[in-house]
């Protein structure tokens, strides 16, 4: 008996009024866990009444207490008929079952009924008695913790990143059960959300229990998703990245940081012991001794001593050897070896990180992706749903066993998708993937799985205990430059997966970057950026037949690739048009519905200093002859410089203009040339010739040949740029903005059109689609134009078709004020400061850079989209990852070195932002009960001192009376304020007064005008944490070094 | 293309001023799109009408769902859906004004039943008003959702509202003063009456809440500031001697006109008008037995007294003058046994006449 669980209700309030008579309620709660259920006394004829109930006392396994959540059942009790049910509170008691989190749970829960929203609230308290358990072969994991943050959490710092988990449960969906025909609608709400409540902890065990396989203790970057794959099931899947954690001691924890997400890595002496021994490393905390405690039997000793081994093998293979060309050479082999050795041992060398501690990412190659159109398949178990009845056949485990193949099929579907984004990760001579993302989009029974991440080499010193020697380290350090290295490309240029247009580095010199760097992840933080970011989107509608089954998968399949490629085209001819020549950031989610494919890119620009200028757009016309047509042409042509132009004013992108004039005519190098003699690629002596006469401009030619390209031209230049004084940006901090003040406002937006069906054509379509989400951006700019000057950060959009001729765009954002004034300053200092970086190396340097362009390889690394194959239960055609698309136009790519820690604190502009935020004015209102959410891993202008666990839910809300609840509009407001509401209950709950890496997995929202009827799913998750304003922390460490800042807070953390 | 479903939904519940208070003011959305277009936001922010539409749309559908809690205010500070900072609260409720009035409203239906009677007559109120039939219904719903919680509290009427409806103490007081005159239904409405403010009826209320109420006794019985003290209006006929009887009338006359010899520019007037002023002054007092004659008193106050100075062009100073050593004369009637009861009268009346003695 590992755990004894406890809760007591105390009160309620706000209860609706169930006896019309009296306008009264006689109300009382049920109590359930698992299969034991306890009632609290009818409190009589009260709105508010007061149980003060006894303990609730349940002895129950771990491995419960992970999977189930505690459910509180308010009713209203009925001398005469039935006790009518006022509505539910489902709590999910993990966060007890770590030491470090919180310790009780203890408030009001709004009392969420699944046919009426929130009726009133209920207050209770829960509390967890764990009993340590020494039994090695137990099926839970109670102590692993879990983020959803995409970096390492504030206040720890990682010891060993172990990489990539995932697991997936699968069951049937309720809804669809033969017993849904006769239960009401809140009865079959409430099962799904009870099973997928299961579901979820289960999940959330297991993949613990890999965790601890893996000798980690929490997973970062946690993410779990749904599929609703109707009729044959519901789909539990989550990934995420294993680390073994290591809870910061209080110096660090006193730093005002949090503009950079890793400022406090950045204190800890990361090379003086990368060795997590037990001994070693650094004060043992709580988190430690307990996660040691649980396995006890295995000792913490060095993983192995493979990496020693390799060291010896230097020669193994001759990957980097004649490529690396530079001093760096030998040892950018070595290293490269170290990482393979490192990663090889992992299935999926995947991190689902996006931003990393410094040194960890070496260089980035650029994004990958796969896509595979699979048909599902209706694998109904009739055995299976005569035990539905019975409450624990919902675990999965009961499931397996009448079922197995059914969870193996979709683990084959993704662990293929895997080995392709590997494969391809390989290809650009990368070894890992980061900023690894996995999703789906069902249309009845076809479904699209996509995974993308970015290709990249990383430093094995995170990924292994103690690989790396002193001198090894030493070296990376001279030899490397700060601020670059990540944008040098991996692969060997004369092996280059496909044609790319590479120079030296416009930072360091030394090193061959592409001209374009697409990635998944966030900026670096020690990234040279000149000028600001911006949102850019890319936004496509196909049209396609209504089809069944095959021949509809095959469809799909046949228009995913030019899907991919459109996109892509859109991508590179906005993000040129702003001048920029980098994306992160970059998502792309393809959706499927009856009748039409969308495609949706977004990601933020910026302006790397260490890649090449970008150049313009050319517009080229097919009749040259027609007068009208050529001043036509010319006119355009004029547009979009003067586009260019604006924008590069608006972002601030200013690039030093003497390294131009040096890197202008690149010289081919003698040894170069007999390098390229030696590789096996015999026609690439020409290309570089005709490259070199190409000159250094790479003017992108926009041919317009007919009608279609004329639009894809007009839709260049109808994205109309924010209102002055706000910014926009896809990922965790906007590129050039770094003295953010308090103010955050998060929001979700949800707009749905309806299409007329008379002009569905493409156009049409695009025009509409296109518009829809102008629109939707425009409203967003006008309702926060209160907070200006200020930053829409993490904006995530999400594209679904929920029926044939309606299109849905969920948007979760947060707005963030910062201080213009000192924004202009510190630009204007960073770009000082990068000329002046500019200007030196062009003294130092004398090297030639050189271009290549390898335009026709021998042959296709990867053979190019698979026909659709016969057999229809593995119905796949993958569609061609970025490489291939990049191989018909695009330049993308990297390889280099690593940056240095000591050059942060210069090179960043992060830097000055603490600094200036330290001294700006505290926020007013940091009233209590106030729960800040947001979908960024920090709080500006506060510092996290204490995570408190990960948040997920799950709702239902139907309606069978939409018109009364004021339409689709009313019921949605409504569910998600809701949703809202009873997401920062729990957070308070728990002691905490945030929720960091919000995110809105899903908004699945259905209606029936006709019947009155509407029906919406939504699925949030974040972590609780809690945070303390910088000011008052300053407050404390001066005024008072040894008391508590906050009740919540542990003292240890925050004193001395 | 027609938009099905548009939401923003904001952690913190966004609030925009303007909006609210056209929504207060009952605007319908195209109404209040109109408004907004008028008022130059366009060109100011570069949004398009579309924009402007959506926004409105918005804004409408949140106050709609807060309008629930806008009720019963406390619930606003203890409710978990709508994250609104304190200080924002407030201002919905009192500043910006759900619950603030607009004076001509409140002069159509004070003193009258807050029942669906007069709702029905909310559509002429309207017209005559000009305020939108929608902002009407939500002023007369505020007026009977506050009278109905405190009509019958124990304690003061000005805490109770306060308390129960987190107003200021100045619009507490005169939502007392709204309840006070529909308890007792005076009436406001009579042509004569017209020239008298809202202020005016509220002041005269708060004095009357003070002297005339159970309250004034006794602040333990429930109903004590809305009822007026049946005992003492009984008790008020005993003031009739002063008129009845000519020897005291008399006397009381002389004593005034002694005083005031030389210090009243309308002497003359007064002396002449004295018995006429003083019967009237003393009836209504021994009229207030009954109930329709209480709803009478403001009619009568006019009536009786303001009317007659008024053609005489009294300054109002002369009528300070006059009511003072009026009231304060009486003291000195040896043949008149209740001081008390005419001074709880009088001090009331005294205020209330000079309050309304003006053009």
């Amino acid at each position: 008996m590992p755990g004894k669980l406890k809760v007591k209700i105390v009160a309620g309030r706000h209860l609706p009024v169930m006896d019309r008579a009296s306008d009264l309620t006689d109300a009382f709660v049920e109590v359930k866990f698992g299969n034991t259920t306890f009632k609290t006394d009818v409190y009589l004829k009260s709105l508010n009444p007061q149980w003060n109930s006894e303990w609730f006392k349940f002895e129950v396994d771990d491995e419960d207490l992970q999977d189930e959540p505690l459910q509180i059942t308010v009713l209203d009790h009925d001398t005469y008929s039935a006790n009518d049910a006022i509505g539910k509170v489902y709590i999910d008691i993990d966060p007890l079952l770590y030491s470090e989190a919180a310790t009780v749970i203890s408030g009001w829960f709004p009392i969420y009924d699944t046919i009426h929203g929130i009726r009133g609230e209920i207050n209770v308290v829960v509390k967890v008695d764990l009993f340590n358990d020494l039994n090695r072969f137990r099926q839970s994991s109670c102590g692993v913790k879990f983020f959803c943050t995409t970096s390492i959490p504030k206040c720890y710092r990682a010891v060993i990143i172990h990489g990539f988990v995932e697991e997936l449960v699968v069951n049937e969906d309720p809804e669809y059960q033969w017993i849904d025909r006769i239960r009401t609608p809140r009865a079959s709400n409430e099962a799904r959300q009870r099973l997928i409540s299961l579901m979820s902890g289960e999940l959330q065990r297991k993949i613990g229990l890999k965790v601890l396989e893996m000798r980690g203790n929490a997973v970062v970057g946690y993410l779990q998703c749904f599929d609703l794959e109707g009729e044959s099931g519901l789909v539990v899947r989550a990934i995420g990245t294993a680390c073994t954690l290591d809870k910061l001691s209080s110096p660090a924890a006193f730093l005002p940081a949090c503009n950079s997400p890793s400022k406090e890595m950045k204190e800890i002496p990361f090379n003086e012991d990368p060795n997590p021994n037990t001994h070693s490393s650094g004060p043992s905390t709580p988190l430690k001794n307990q996660t040691y405690s649980f396995s006890p039997s295995k000792s913490y000793s060095r993983q192995s001593s493979s990496s020693d081994t390799d060291l010896s093998l230097t020669p193994k293979t001759g990957m980097g050897s004649g490529s690396a060309g530079k001093e760096g050479g030998p040892f950018k082999a070595l290293l490269r070896q170290q990482t393979q050795s490192a990663l090889e041992q992992r299935e999926f060398p995947f991190f689902t990180l996006t931003a990393f501690p410094p040194g960890f990412l070496v260089h980035v190659g650029g994004v990958v992706s796969a896509r595979s159109v699979k048909l599902l398949d209706r694998i109904h178990n009739p055995a299976f749903v005569g035990i539905m009845g019975n409450t624990r056949s919902y675990k999965l485990l009961d499931w397996n066993s009448f079922n197995s193949d059914e969870p193996e099929t979709r683990d084959a579907w993704w662990a293929e998708i895997r080995q392709e984004i590997k494969s391809h990760a390989k290809a650009l001579g990368c070894h890992a993937v980061v900023g690894y993302s996995e999703s789906t989009s069902i249309c009845e029974e076809v479904c699209i799985l996509s995974a993308s991440g970015t290709a990249a080499v990383l430093n094995p010193r995170f990924l292994q205990d103690g690989t790396v020697e002193g001198c090894l380290e030493q070296r990376l350090e001279e030899n490397l430059p700060a601020g670059c290295g990540f944008c040098h490309i991996p692969y060997d240029e004369l092996n280059m997966p496909f044609p790319a247009h590479l120079t030296y580095c416009y930072n360091c010199r030394k090193q061959k970057v592409p001209d374009v760097l697409f990635t998944t992840i966030d900026l670096p933080i020690d990234a040279t950026v000149i000028g600001k970011g911006c949102l850019i989107q890319a936004r496509l509608c196909r049209l396609k037949k209504k089809a069944q089954a095959e021949a509809n998968a095959t469809a799909i399949s046949n228009l995913l690739p030019f899907m991919e490629y459109e996109v892509h085209t859109q991508l590179m001819n906005k993000l040129k048009l702003k001048g920029m020549n980098a994306l992160f950031g970059l998502r792309i989610q393809i959706t499927v519905g009856e009748n039409m494919l969308m495609g949706l890119a977004s990601a933020t620009g910026v302006y790397l200093a260490a890649l090449p200028t970008p150049g313009g757009i050319q517009i080229a016309g097919k009749t040259p002859n027609d007068g009208s047509y050529e001043q036509h042409i010319s006119h355009m042509q004029k547009k979009i410089n003067d586009t260019i132009a604006k924008n590069k004013e608006l972002y601030e992108i200013n690039p030093p203009e003497v390294s131009e004039e040096i890197i202008g005519s690149p010289i081919p190098e003698p040894r170069q040339r007999s390098r390229l003699l030696r590789s096996q690629s015999e026609s690439s002596d020409e290309v570089t010739e005709l490259d070199l006469s190409h000159g250094k401009k790479d003017a992108f030619v926009l041919e317009i040949d007919d009608t279609d390209a004329m639009e894809d031209v007009h839709s260049l230049l109808t994205d109309v740029p924010p209102p002055s004084g706000f910014y926009s940006c896809n990922t965790e901090i906007m590129p050039g903005i770094n003295n953010w003040t308090s103010e955050i406002q998060m929001f979700t937006s949800v707009r749905v059109i309806r299409l007329s069906s008379l002009n569905l054509t493409n156009q049409a379509l695009n025009k509409n689609f296109n518009d829809l989400c102008e629109n939707l951006l425009k409203s967003l700019y006008f309702k926060l134009r209160s907070m200006i000057p200020c930053c829409l950060c993490h904006v995530n959009f999400t594209v679904s078709l929920p029926e044939d001729e309606l299109i849905q765009v969920t948007v979760t954002a947060v707005a963030i004020t910062f201080d213009k004034n000192q924004a202009l300053q510190t630009t204007k200092t960073h770009v000082e400061k990068s000329l002046q970086r500019a200007s030196t190396d062009n003294e130092e340097l004398l090297q030639f850079p050189l271009e290549l362009c390898s335009d026709s390889l021998p042959s296709h690394p990867f053979p190019p989209a698979k026909a659709t194959s016969v057999d229809y239960s593995s119905f796949a055609d993958r569609c061609s990852s970025w490489i291939e698309l990049i191989k018909l136009k695009a330049q993308t790519i990297r390889r280099g070195s690593i940056k240095t820690t000591v050059t942060v604190e210069k090179a960043s502009p992060m830097g000055e932002g603490n600094f200036r935020n330290r001294s700006a004015p505290p926020c007013a209102n940091s009233t209590v009960g106030v729960v800040k959410m947001t979908p960024l891993s920090f709080i500006p202008g506060a510092k996290i001192t204490k995570y408190l666990g990960i948040i997920n839910m799950f709702f239902i809300r139907e309606t069978t009376s939409l018109r009364e609840e004021g339409g689709v509009s009313g019921f949605l407001h409504a569910f998600i304020a809701e949703v809202f509401a009873m997401v920062r209950a729990h957070v308070a709950a728990l002691g905490g007064n945030a929720v960091v890496s919000y995110i809105m997995k899903q908004c699945v929202f259905m209606e029936n005008p006709n019947k009155n009827q509407a029906q919406c799913l939504i699925n949030v998750s974040g972590d609780a944490v809690v945070f303390v304003r910088e000011s008052e922390l300053e407050v404390v460490s001066t005024q008072q070094p040894t008391a508590n800042c906050q009740p919540s807070c542990t003292g240890g953390e925050v004193t001395t | 293309m027609t938009s099905e479903l548009d939401i923003f939904v904001g952690n913190t519940t966004l609030i925009d001023e303007d909006v609210y208070r056209l929504w207060l003011d009952g605007y319908s959305v195209s109404d209040a799109v109109a408004l907004r277009v008028r008022s130059g936001i366009l060109e100011q922010t570069g949004a398009t009408a579309a924009v402007l539409q959506s926004d409105t749309m918005d804004h409408y559908r949140t106050f709609h769902m807060l309008e629930r809690l806008l009720h019963a205010p406390p619930k606003l500070l203890h409710q978990l859906i709508f994250q609104i900072p304190p200080s924002r609260q407030a201002l919905l409720i009192e500043r910006w004004g759900y619950y603030a009035f607009d004076e001509a409203f409140v002069r159509e239906v004070l003193g009258k039943k807050l029942s669906k009677g007069t709702k029905k007559d909310l559509d002429d109120i309207s017209t005559k008003t000009g305020i939108t039939l929608k902002s009407c219904r939500r002023q007369f719903d505020n007026f009977k959702r506050v009278f109905k919680v405190v009509e019958e509290m124990r304690g003061s009427l000005v805490d109770n509202i306060q308390q129960h409806f987190l107003l200021s103490d100045r619009l507490a007081r005169d939502y007392a003063a709204i309840v006070f005159f529909a308890n007792n239904r005076f009436e406001t409405g009579k042509k004569k009456l017209q020239y008298l403010s809202f202020g005016d009826f509220a002041f005269c209320a708060e004095l009357m809440i003070q002297n005339w109420t159970l309250g004034a006794v006794d602040s333990q019985v429930d109903d004590m500031d809305v009822d007026l003290d049946k005992e003492f209006l009984q008790d008020l006929k005993e003031l009739k001697m002063l008129v009845a009887d000519k020897d005291l009338l008399d006397l009381h006359k002389s004593l005034v006109c002694t005083a005031l010899r030389g210090k009243l520019g309308v002497f003359s007037e007064m002396e002449a008008n004295f018995k006429n002023l003083s019967r009237g002054l003393v009836n209504v007092a021994a009229k207030l037995t009954h109930n329709k004659d209480v709803r009478d008193l403001f009619v009568d106050l006019v009536e009786k007294f303001v009317e007659p100075c008024r053609s005489d062009h009294w300054p109002l100073n002369d009528v300070r003058l006059f009511l003072n050593q009026y009231s304060a004369s009486v003291h000195s009637l040896d043949g008149f046994r209740h001081q008390a009861l005419w001074d709880r009268y009088m001090g009331t009346l005294r205020g209330c006449l000079l309050r309304l003695y003006h053009d």
